[in-house]
């Protein structure tokens, strides 16, 4: 027994099963994400202590209902499925079924069997049988099914330990038993050609490459001209396919029918009374915005004592490096620029986690595809699917991770539309850009004596975003031609109180992924940045021996001639030099050179704006600075005019620029990368660029 | 003559909710494989559930398989009402 190697297991399912709660079950915390290469599909995986301590690497493959992809999540389970030469080939299958939708959850059984590695079978929800009426003969079904079956309950952690002995024993598992001769009942000679063409293949694979256009390398140059022949009648290959399906159904039938016995009139069937609520004409709605404001509002309030505390807290640790480190360039580095810079990442993690929460509640609980059935006709008009709806939610957080959840939807045209869109609604690092603006510049008053102004005004620009990305997805829609065969079909499962550990996983997970994706960019930025600021040519270096030999500057206190060094020095940095040079184009809007710097280095990621400007106020404000990124702000003045620089036009006028303009690296990252063309993301950068200075401009006018 | 034709063109557009229907054999090449995948099989039972408020899309139960799919393919899947 080679106990060095682990074993290689592949979980495999509908969306839906409980396949998660058991990956999370097997491997608990012990898991990390990865990327498939080529592609930004996430790679869970997990290691799992077996009871003969040997180890098992899991792999939670994305749930599907088929093995023939017709989504880039799904193309990723017939990948793995057909690359025996990757590292994390399956020694060994387990496919997760739910017990309530057995029949469909075994036509995806059936297929993964036929490929002929060794496989278990884990009945999922064995705790509903009574509640659902369901009566199954497992000794029975394993016999019929040739597999290793076992009930278990991933929930309640039952069975867990079965699942682990059966992938212990793998080796033992016989594979050689395919479930479904595809051949004899469709057309045998036909699939007695396909099958001598290769022998290290078996006839399922085989007919796998060729109806999904999938043939490896790895095979010869005879065998691909073979293969590629079979593409040739299209027709017949989609005529087979269909019959293929209903020859493997035929065959679960007759398997259940022996096996499984639902009595339903025991099933107490709290779905329909659920789904007359959830989807009425008018509570469906209700309800659904009723939830939105709730989460608006979770955002809001629960979010903002954390930020606080995470705002002053690292405003503290700066001071207190200072004070501690002896003076000098690295701890300049660390106090001025890479403090900031965490800070500025880390301050975003109170919303993400809650805005991930919610998604990650209304996705478990099943309320999401509800969602989608009411909203879809909604969507359709402006040349988006219900399934648009996730990504434009989950886009309040992050546009990044909305931009993939766009893979869920079907038709190429739908989900373009969406992933263009996507951006416009305001992210969380839009957030602390809005958050600071309109604490300076929106006076603190009430409206009507209740609401608050300053709320009012970030509920706008809220509604400012969802609008924009409707009224473009209309345009859009009318515009871009893009033939699509789309098709639309969305499962609606069942109600489930969602379970607290993948609930907290997943927020956990997500979370975490955004922070070190997007916090590498941030940080990265802020050393460059002060950098930029703490050096210049030959003038900057002159700065200081000029002023104090100025005899102008005589009359001066030491302090003010501190400042106005720093405040030349910051002029002549490089940043300076870069911020002068765009200054022209954005002084219509009502910015000054040092906005300008914080617009360039928004150009990564939005919300380096204030730790930008906090950076450059720190480096021009001397070393002594013990205030806040705001009370930086509030005291900042424009010296041509000597008033405050953030007044209301010019901060209106950031609030609308940065509503509209497309900042964000990684978004535009993951979407050439999901639409496989630059074309794209380079649309939304100028796109978006064009309305956002032009609604800019419009704003500071009607300011002034 | 015109009722005659609504009679034998029936749908799962057509189905009221609450009603029920064996979708046929004919309907084999109109679905699309990822709705056969499913369970939407020609020759078994397919149950309208709920219609969405602006009357799309359409909630169906087939071969126990909770399904929304749009009126559009609805309308294509002939069916034989019960």
């Amino acid at each position: 027994m080679e106990k060095s190697k682990p074993i290689q297991v592949a979980l495999i399912g509908n969306p839906n099963t409980g396949k998660t709660s058991l990956f999370n079950q097997l491997t608990g915390l012990n898991q990390k994400v990865g990327n498939y290469p080529g592609i930004t599909v996430d790679k869970k995986q997990g290691a799992c202590k077996l009871l003969n301590n040997q180890t098992a690497i899991i792999t939670d493959l994305p749930g599907t209902y088929s093995i023939n992809p017709t989504s880039v999540d799904e193309s990723i389970v017939l990948k793995s499925l057909l690359t025996t030469e990757d590292k994390n080939y399956p020694d060994v299958i387990v496919v997760v079924a739910d017990i309530e939708n057995l029949k469909r959850n075994l036509f995806l059984f059936s297929q993964v069997k036929d490929l002929e590695i060794p496989i278990i079978l884990a009945i999922n929800m064995s705790d509903q049988l009574d509640r659902k009426g369901i009566s199954i003969d497992v000794e029975t079904l394993k016999k019929e099914l040739k597999t290793e079956t076992i009930l278990i309950s991933a929930r309640k952690n039952e069975g867990i330990d079965k699942v682990k002995m059966a992938i212990e024993n793998c080796a033992e598992i016989s594979k050689a038993h395919p479930l479904c001769s595809i051949n004899h009942k469709i057309d045998e000679d036909y699939f007695e050609r396909l099958k001598a063409v290769s022998t290290n293949h078996t006839l399922y694979e085989l007919w796998l490459m060729v109806t999904q256009n999938n043939i490896p390398d790895s095979l010869s140059e005879i065998e691909k001209q073979k293969l590629i022949e079979f593409r040739q009648d299209v027709s017949k290959l989609k005529r087979y396919q269909h019959k293929e399906t209903i020859h493997r159904y035929q065959q679960i039938n007759e398997i259940l029918k022996r096996t499984y016995i639902v009595d339903r009139s025991k099933a107490k069937d709290l779905r329909a009374k659920l789904d007359r609520v959830f989807t009425h004409k008018i509570f469906g709605y209700v309800i659904f915005f009723g939830i939105l404001l709730l989460i608006f509002q979770s955002i809001f309030d629960w979010a903002s004592t954390p930020m606080d505390l995470i705002d002053s807290a690292f405003a503290n640790l700066s001071t207190l490096i200072k004070g501690e480190l002896t003076p000098g360039i690295l701890t300049n580095l660390i106090a001025d620029g890479i403090i900031p810079g965490i800070g500025g990442v880390v301050i975003f993690i109170p919303q993400i986690a809650i805005l991930f929460l919610f998604v990650a509640i209304l996705e478990e609980t099943g309320y999401m595809s509800r969602v989608v059935f009411l909203m879809d006709k909604i969507m359709r008009r402006y040349g988006m699917s219900g399934k648009s709806v996730i990504p434009l939610i989950s886009g309040t957080a992050c546009a990044i991770p909305a931009v993939m959840a766009t893979r869920t939807i079907s038709g190429w045209k739908e989900r373009l539309i969406t992933i263009l869109v996507t951006p416009f609604t305001t992210c969380s690092a839009r957030l602390p850009v809005y958050a600071i603006l309109i604490s300076l510049v929106i006076p603190d008053k009430k409206l009507f004596g209740y609401f608050s102004l300053q709320g009012f005004t970030l509920l706008s620009l809220y509604a400012l975003g969802f609008a924009t990305a409707i009224v473009s997805a209309f345009l859009l829609h009318k515009i871009i031609k893009v033939k699509s065969a789309s098709f639309f079909v969305a499962e609606m499962p069942n109600y489930k109180i969602p379970s607290l550990k993948n609930v907290v996983f997943n927020v956990i997970e997500k979370t975490k992924a955004f922070v070190l994706g997007a916090g590498k960019i941030i940080l990265a930025i802020s050393i460059v940045l002060w950098f930029l600021a703490s050096n210049g040519p030959a003038s900057y270096k002159n700065v200081e021996k000029d002023n104090i030999e100025n005899t102008a500057n005589a009359n001066l206190l030491a302090e003010e001639l501190q400042q106005k060094i720093a405040g030349l020095k910051l002029e002549k940095s490089y940043i300076g030099i870069m911020g002068k040079a765009i200054e022209p184009v954005i002084k219509p809007l009502g910015y000054d050179w040092k906005i300008g710097i914080a617009l360039i280095s928004s150009f990564a990621a939005r919300e380096v704006f204030v730790g930008t400007l906090a950076t450059i106020y720190s480096v021009e404000s001397g070393t002594d600075n013990t205030s806040t990124i705001k009370e930086k702000m509030r005291v900042e003045v424009n010296p041509e005019t000597g008033q405050k620089t953030f007044t209301l036009p010019v901060g209106m006028s950031l609030l609308i620029f940065y509503a509209f303009a497309m900042q964000c690296v990684g978004t535009l990252a993951v979407v050439k990368r999901e639409t496989k063309s630059w074309k794209w993301p380079l649309a939304q950068l100028f796109g978006m660029g064009i309305l956002a200075y032009a609604a800019a401009f419009v704003t500071f006018t009607i300011f002034s | 003559m015109h009722l005659k034709c609504t009679a034998i063109l029936n749908t799962i557009a057509t189905l009221h909710v609450g009603e029920t229907g064996i979708i046929s054999e004919e309907s084999l090449d109109v679905i699309p494989l990822k709705l056969l995948e499913m369970g939407c099989l020609p020759g078994t039972e397919v149950e309208l559930l709920q219609i969405a408020p602006l009357k799309d899309p359409l909630y169906i139960c087939v071969n126990g398989s909770h399904l929304a799919i749009r009126k559009e393919m609805a309308t294509q899947i002939k069916i034989i009402k019960n």
